[in-house]
């Protein structure tokens, strides 16, 4: 009944998004229907449009999960963008200059890699919100920018490789995550991402660890009165969500790339917070949202190769789609959440 | 004269899924009455309000108003029909002062622009005539419980409440402050407002109410004018059987001292404290709200760590211990608002029924659904929780049965050293019996208990020994038989100093 009501409501939403932008594009004298068409069409119509969908929809699997992850800890964690850079980057590296392994012992090593690099990245905020209590949100994003422009200034540097991009040296073809049919881009990185949503729904729902993490979310003053350890919990959390956002730049690398390429994200980091929002923070809820968004991309993608609508034009479909739909729960994630460790527990 | 009918609710019938919370309520209040809803932990008190003011809407039945019907769809048109409803659970800002709290929604302005001096003074005034003291600029998360009660209630006659709905209003007041909260009741009455109130204590609504509505499993059960009442009569009205309004309390040998503390220090709050519980004992802590209870309690849990002093059990000094590893040794903890420390309101009921035990139904990392189910089920029987099923969330639970939880939670885990706040907070009558049972069989299989209340009553009753905690300091302690009531309300206000401390061994 309730996820009948929660569908109904979230395809009003959308319904009215989609009408809101075809005024938008209706009074800039263009036509919404064709448009709607073309995305529609381009994202879902035939083989290769669906395999654009997935595409589009692996990363923000990740990216979703990550700050999903987070969430049900009551810590809000804006900053995948950044670790999925830093992800991707140890991934390339790991890929690319690991003398030559067996091939499944380096892919193995290039995610553990990028996984590790997201964490820790992550786990600076953490540290951070712990210690000093610094507002995560804050920390995050700061650490989106320094963690960026660190990757941007180690792709045009120290791991350049030769040539005018920036971007490191190709990954060695150990570490390759395979595709999964020839002319499309689709690679088994997504079904890394569907374990890891299975894995995560796991420990979220069947685990003691997991109880803990979203009591902790929940009512943090009364975890710690049940002696839940909750400094300790919100930096476990952000570790994992870290690690979950640094996987999707490492799948990104291994399996679409074959390199680190800089400025590769499109800002899949900040749509895996809508992602994760819009999925109500629950894993399952994540997999059908980052395919929603997957298909916008595409579709998207699709009417900027195929109408002379110009490219604004798709970022603001998008927009006012992630306005009208994800919005609403961002505020109301934004409002709660652990605010200060030390009200929970007093030193 | 016949007086006026202020409001009637004609055959109100609620439903929340396959449960009836209401099936068929009848409601007639007078003009300028005080009138008590009565009725057992989940009778539909609550939710019959609620649908007054516009938080539910009634799934059959009419509401009138001056013999007017009206349909109230939301608590803005309750707002404006002249009803204001005060919650258990205050709905008050804490980081905004009491002013801005009050006048919040109904600013005045001229020409669009704040009027604060107009608001100010029509604030003061309202405060000065009915004698509800507040202090207008302070904080309210600085302000004590009491002081908050006060600021809704001047609240909702900002807004031009007529009829004012008080739900367990007297539940987290001390008895000074439940009797300034009935003289201004009584003052209200005489200036034409009708009041509705919810309460548990009996005592409290003979002295306060005209009449008396019951309410019992979703049905009224009549109503009766406090003259012809008696607490008798009215639990009776309430459970449908003779209650024990007394506990009988039995002799029980004392052990060892199994729980201890000594020249406990926390900052200013908490000054030299020295207890010591024994086996088969129940301390009662005597105070006024804010006199250090709260920084006790989270001292002793290991909430917070003290300046100075330890705490022993079981002559092991645990003062650096953490929560966790207090929980496993033995420590049962009920802290003083359930809402705050002790229930995680939108997890289901079986989260809620192994919080802080989950230790125990862990296998290998995995959480035991087996032994979880068995265990929360045996907690709603044994503890008489009224809800549909354990995957309820918790926040369906009426106030009586949410604390009906939190307590079979701690005692069904076998506790060694008991450190209860407020066991029976918003409990029926006829669960109080229960409960009051439970905590005594608790003392007769050896257990150390340590009981912080607000009702006199309760602690007077239960206790073997009675600590008076007044500004962080333990003033007074002696046999529980030593005090009458009216030395400890003298005592619990500051009434001995310290240094003229009798302490009977
Ligand atoms: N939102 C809700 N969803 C489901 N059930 C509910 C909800 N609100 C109340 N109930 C149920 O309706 C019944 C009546 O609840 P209500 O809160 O009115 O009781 P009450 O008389 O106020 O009890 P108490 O004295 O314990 O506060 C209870 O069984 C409760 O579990
Ligand atoms: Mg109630």
């Amino acid at each position: 009944m309730k996820i009948i009501k929660k569908a109904a409501n979230l395809l009003l939403r959308l319904a009215l998004a989609l009408i809101i932008a075809g005024i938008i594009l209706f009074v800039s004298g263009y036509s919404p229907l064709k448009a709607y068409k073309a995305m529609i069409w381009g994202a879902i119509g035939n083989w290769n449009g669906i395999a654009l969908s997935l595409v589009q929809a692996t990363p923000l699997i990740f990216t979703g999960l990550a700050v999903a992850f987070a969430n049900n800890c009551g810590v809000f964690n804006i900053g995948a963008e950044g670790q999925l850079y830093l992800g991707a980057m140890a991934a390339g590296v790991i890929g690319a200059y690991l003398p030559p392994l067996p091939h499944y012992l380096h892919l193995l090593l290039a995610l553990l890699g990028g996984a590790l690099f997201g964490g820790l990245w992550a786990a600076i905020a953490a540290w951070l919100k712990v210690k000093a209590n610094a507002n995560e949100v804050i920390m995050t994003i700061m650490l989106n920018s320094i963690g960026i422009l660190f990757c941007s200034y180690l792709a045009n540097y120290t791991f350049k490789a030769s040539g005018p991009v920036a971007q490191t040296p190709e990954i060695k073809s150990t570490a390759v995550l395979s595709r999964l049919s020839t002319g499309t881009q689709l690679s088994s990185a997504i079904f890394l991402g569907l374990a890891l949503i299975v894995l995560v729904w796991f420990v979220l729902y069947r685990t003691k660890f997991g109880y803990e993490i979203r009591i902790v979310g929940a009512n943090p003053r009364a975890a710690a009165t049940a002696g839940i350890n909750v400094a300790q919990k919100i930096t476990a959390a952000l570790f994992i969500s870290g690690t979950l956002a640094g996987l999707g730049g490492a799948g990104q690398v291994l399996g679409l790339h074959g390199r680190f390429i800089d400025g590769f994200s499109p800002g899949y980091g900040f749509d895996g917070i809508a992602v994760a929002i819009l999925g109500g923070n629950s894993p399952i809820g994540v997999l059908f949202s980052a395919l929603l968004f997957g298909l916008m991309r595409a579709g998207g993608m699709v009417l900027d190769r195929t109408t002379n609508i110009p490219v604004d034009f798709v970022l603001i479909i998008q927009a006012v789609i992630i306005v009208m739909v994800a919005a609403p729960e961002l505020f109301k994630a934004l409002k709660g959440g652990v605010k200060d460790v030390r009200t929970v527990v007093k030193q | 004269m016949e007086a006026l009918e202020a409001l009637r609710m004609n055959k109100i019938v609620k439903s929340f899924g396959s449960l009836k919370a209401l099936d068929q309520v009848d409601l007639t209040v007078a003009k300028g009455e005080i009138h008590c809803l009565l009725g057992e932990n989940g009778a539909g008190k609550t939710t019959l309000m609620k649908i007054l003011y516009g938080i539910h809407q009634q799934d059959e039945g009419e509401i009138y108003l001056n013999a007017k019907k009206v349909k109230i769809s939301s608590p803005k048109e309750a707002i404006t029909q002249g009803i204001s409803m005060v919650f258990q659970h205050f709905m008050l800002i804490p980081n905004l002062s009491v002013m801005e709290n009050i006048i919040l929604g109904q600013e005045e302005t001229k020409m669009g622009i704040l009027a604060d001096k107009e608001s100010r003074n029509k604030v003061a005034n309202l405060s000065e005539k009915l004698g509800l003291k507040v202090r207008l600029d302070m904080l309210v998360e600085d302000i004590p419980v009491g002081e908050k009660q006060r600021v809704e209630i001047i609240k909702a006659l900002y807004r031009g409440a007529e009829i004012i709905i008080l739900d367990e209003p007297t539940a987290v007041l001390t008895p000074q402050e439940v009797s300034e909260l009935f003289k201004v009741l009584k003052t209200l009455k005489e200036d034409g407002k009708t009041i509705i109130i919810i309460t548990h204590k009996l005592k409290e609504t003979l002295a306060v109410a005209d009449k008396v509505t019951v309410l019992r499993n979703g049905k009224n059960q009549g109503s009766i004018t406090t003259d012809k009442a008696t607490p008798e009569i009215l639990a009776q009205m309430m459970v449908g059987r003779n209650v024990m309004l007394e506990v009988v309390k039995g002799k029980v040998e004392k052990g060892p001292v199994i729980f201890e503390t000594k020249g406990l220090n926390l900052k200013d709050k908490l000054k030299n404290i020295n207890l010591k519980i024994h086996a088969g004992e129940i301390v009662g802590i005597a105070g006024v709200e804010g006199n250090g209870q709260t920084e006790l309690l989270e001292t002793l849990i290991g909430l917070c760590s003290p300046t100075s002093g330890s705490i022993i059990f079981d002559q092991k000094d645990i003062t650096k211990d953490s929560v966790e590893e207090r929980l496993d040794q033995g420590l049962g903890f009920i802290p003083e608002d359930r809402n705050d420390r002790g229930l995680v309101n939108n997890f289901k009921l079986w989260q809620n029924a192994i919080l802080g035990y989950q230790k125990r139904y862990e296998k290998k990392g995995l959480l035991d659904f087996a032994a979880i189910t068995k265990a929360s089920e045996t907690i709603v029987k044994n503890y008489q929780v009224k809800v549909l099923g354990i995957d309820s969330k918790s926040s369906s639970l009426s106030g009586g049965n949410a604390q009906k939880l939190l307590v079979g939670r701690v005692f069904y885990h076998n506790p060694r050293v008991l450190i209860i706040a407020h066991p029976t907070r918003g409990v029926d009558v006829g669960a109080i019996e229960y409960l009051h049972k439970e905590i005594l069989s608790m003392r007769s299989q050896g257990k150390a208990i340590l009981l912080v209340s607000a009702d006199l009553d309760e602690i007077r009753q239960l206790s073997d020994r009675i600590a008076v905690i007044y500004e962080g300091a333990i003033t007074i302690e002696g046999d529980g038989g030593d005090f009458t009531e009216d030395e400890l309300g003298l005592y619990m206000a500051g009434g001995l100093r310290p240094e003229s401390k009798v302490v009977k061994a």
